[in-house]
């Protein structure tokens, strides 16, 4: 009994607070400083964007010519006509067109380094990808310059090769490592009693896929094809340099266009600070980031969806 | 066919000199046996005696894992399992019970259905046949008859234990294998699976491997005591249970007194 109480009286650590606890602590306002700079960095640049160019987009711009004219002139004076419709169309075919690159692609690379590669083969290939995607932009765009421009026009015996056909396949092999990365991921996360019951049920190992992991990824999937395509969105550099960067409502894929983000990268170094043309850049970027944000949403819920349903 | 004796009937499976390594670990030294037709052969011995490993090499799931190595013969029919050069009919032919359940992630009525669809059922009326019978027979389809459609991995850890059987069953095997199928299921609805288990032998042969000693006496015609990889002995459930033992060994298992 006594023992008891002795031991009751110098419980150790109950109000002593050794090095452990303030590293806890320490550690704990470090993570909470990091996590709350990133938010403020993120509400700070979208409160400049909308200071510079919201007012703007709601009060002066003609919704009705940016949405539907296909004319970019910011510079004509005394009228400058803000049409956005080309540089909406040409992100729209050039992003459509990486997504039909990048998916299969990177679906089926996914696959293969999830479902059928083993062992070392499979680590080389995950690191392959890794690099890959790390890859800058700026490398890319050169080689849409200098490869895959000559390429096409030999392919195809068309004049220029500087076009969304260029400009997607660019976009569309470098989405394509953060997508199989991401599918990867979304594979592996299937559960591998779930292959093996699959498997015992004498289903081949196509059926298993197509049937269960497929299936029970499909969340995942989903998100690395929306982020997929946000990054397409998003793309300024390598767009700017493939896709012949010429304000056009492209019929094929054998023209060039332009593209928001390479429009905004181009001409707001030569824009007069709060000038008209200043503010219709800044609009675009609202829009750029108005979708991108959505786009990044969805995946987000799609991801949610994955987690829930376990 | 199920009035001839036991040791009358034709073998079903046919083990010899079968032994597994896992790299130079080894979890079965050199067994066999045979197992006959339309018999319930329990498997009975206390942890890593390389239960689940003799299992896994009937159907010839040692081939998911790159590190389990067997040696010896393992023969359905009388026909060696390694020389199927498709191991999906192999397998399709065999049905699996893993200890825990695994419901896969589809609605229920797509778990049992699957394996139908991967033989080639199309028929939506065949199917649905099928998913009511094989439910039925796990004693399952009272209780989900009206949710068919909801996710199999929604319902109850005995209730999914039955939806896995139902799905093995719906493979229509000839060889219906179980890997402690209880561990995670109620007394009563494990008495309900014993007794759906009794049914099922009349048409097929099943391999029960279990840790409840009163289970393989309850339904087992003949069982076979596994310890640290040896098959240590195997006869008829009645007799190990009324110790007429060749080992002293089983005794001790029998009444617990190991370890
Ligand atoms: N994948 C594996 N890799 C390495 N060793 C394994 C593997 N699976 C099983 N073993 C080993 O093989 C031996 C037999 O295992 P097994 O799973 O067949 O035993 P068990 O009789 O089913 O046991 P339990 O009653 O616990 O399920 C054990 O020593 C185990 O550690
Ligand atoms: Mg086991």
């Amino acid at each position: 009994m006594s023992e008891f109480n002795r031991g009751r009286r110098t419980v150790p650590g109950a109000d002593t607070l050794g090095s452990s606890w303030w590293w806890d602590r320490i550690a704990q306002g470090v993570v909470f400083l990091g996590g709350i700079s990133a938010i403020v960095f993120i509400v700070a640049i979208f409160i400049f964007v909308a200071q510079q160019g919201l007012g703007f987009a709601i009060f002066e711009l003609d919704k009705g010519v940016f949405l539907t004219s296909p004319e970019w002139r910011p510079t004509t004076e005394p009228e400058p006509v803000f049409g956005g419709l080309a540089l909406i169309v040409g992100t729209a075919s050039v992003t459509g067109l990486a997504m039909l690159v990048a998916v299969p692609f990177s679906l089926g690379a996914a696959i293969f380094i999830g479902e059928f590669a083993t062992g070392r083969a499979r680590e080389y290939l995950k690191v392959l990808v890794e690099l890959l995607a790390a890859i800058p932009s700026v490398v890319w765009g050169f080689i849409g310059l200098t490869v895959v421009n000559p390429l096409i026009i030999d392919l195809f015996n068309v004049p220029v090769g500087l076009t969304i056909l260029n400009a997607g396949v660019i976009l569309g092999l470098m989405a394509a490592p953060i997508m199989t990365t991401i599918a990867e991921d979304a594979l592996k996360a299937v559960p591998d009693s779930y292959r093996e019951a699959a498997e015992a049920l004498g289903a081949t190992r196509w059926q298993v896929i197509r049937q269960v992991v497929l299936p029970s990824a499909k969340n995942g999937l989903v998100a690395a094809i929306l982020l997929g395509v946000g990054r397409g969105f998003g793309e300024t550099m390598a767009v700017l340099m493939a896709s012949g960067h010429s304000v056009n409502l492209p019929t094929s894929p054998f023209d060039s266009v332009r593209a928001l983000t390479a429009t905004i990268a181009a001409e707001l170094g030569e824009t007069a600070r709060g000038s008209e043309h200043y503010k219709a850049l800044f609009s675009i970027g609202i829009l750029l980031f108005l979708v991108t944000f959505t786009i990044n949403l969805l995946a987000d819920v799609a991801v949610r969806g994955r987690r829930k349903r376990r | 066919m199920v009035e001839t004796p036991l040791l009358e009937r034709p073998k079903k499976l046919t083990v010899e000199n079968l032994s597994i390594l896992y790299g130079d670990q080894v979890a079965l030294n050199d067994i066999s046996l045979d197992i006959r037709e339309n018999e319930i052969f329990g498997i009975i011995g206390p942890a890593n005696s390389g239960k689940t490993s003799f299992l896994r090499a009937i159907n010839r799931m040692d081939e998911m894992s790159d590190d389990m190595l067997v040696r010896g013969k393992v023969a359905l029919d009388g026909c060696d399992v390694r020389s199927w050069r498709n191991v999906y009919a192999l397998r399709s032919r065999i049905g699996v019970v893993f200890p825990l359940p695994v419901g896969l992630p589809l609605t229920i009525y797509e778990n049992v259905a699957l394996s139908p669809r991967l033989r080639g059922v199309r028929n939506k009326v065949e199917l649905d046949e099928i998913v009511e019978r094989c439910l039925s027979r796990a004693a399952l389809w009272d209780e989900v008859k009206d949710r068919l459609d909801s996710l199999g991995s929604l319902l109850s850890g005995g209730q999914q234990q039955r939806l896995t059987i139902a799905r093995a069953l719906s493979q229509e095997p000839d060889v219906l294998l179980l890997d402690e199928f209880s561990i995670a299921v109620d007394p009563v609805t494990t008495m309900r699976i014993e007794d759906v288990l009794k049914e099922l032998r009349e048409e097929m042969t099943i391999v029960l491997v279990t840790n409840l000693v009163q289970q393989a006496r309850r339904l087992a015609d003949r069982t076979a005591f596994f310890l640290g990889g040896e098959l240590v002995e195997v006869g008829m459930t009645e007799d190990l249970f009324r110790r007429q033992v060749k080992d002293q060994r089983t005794t001790d298992y029998l009444e617990g007194r190991f370890g």
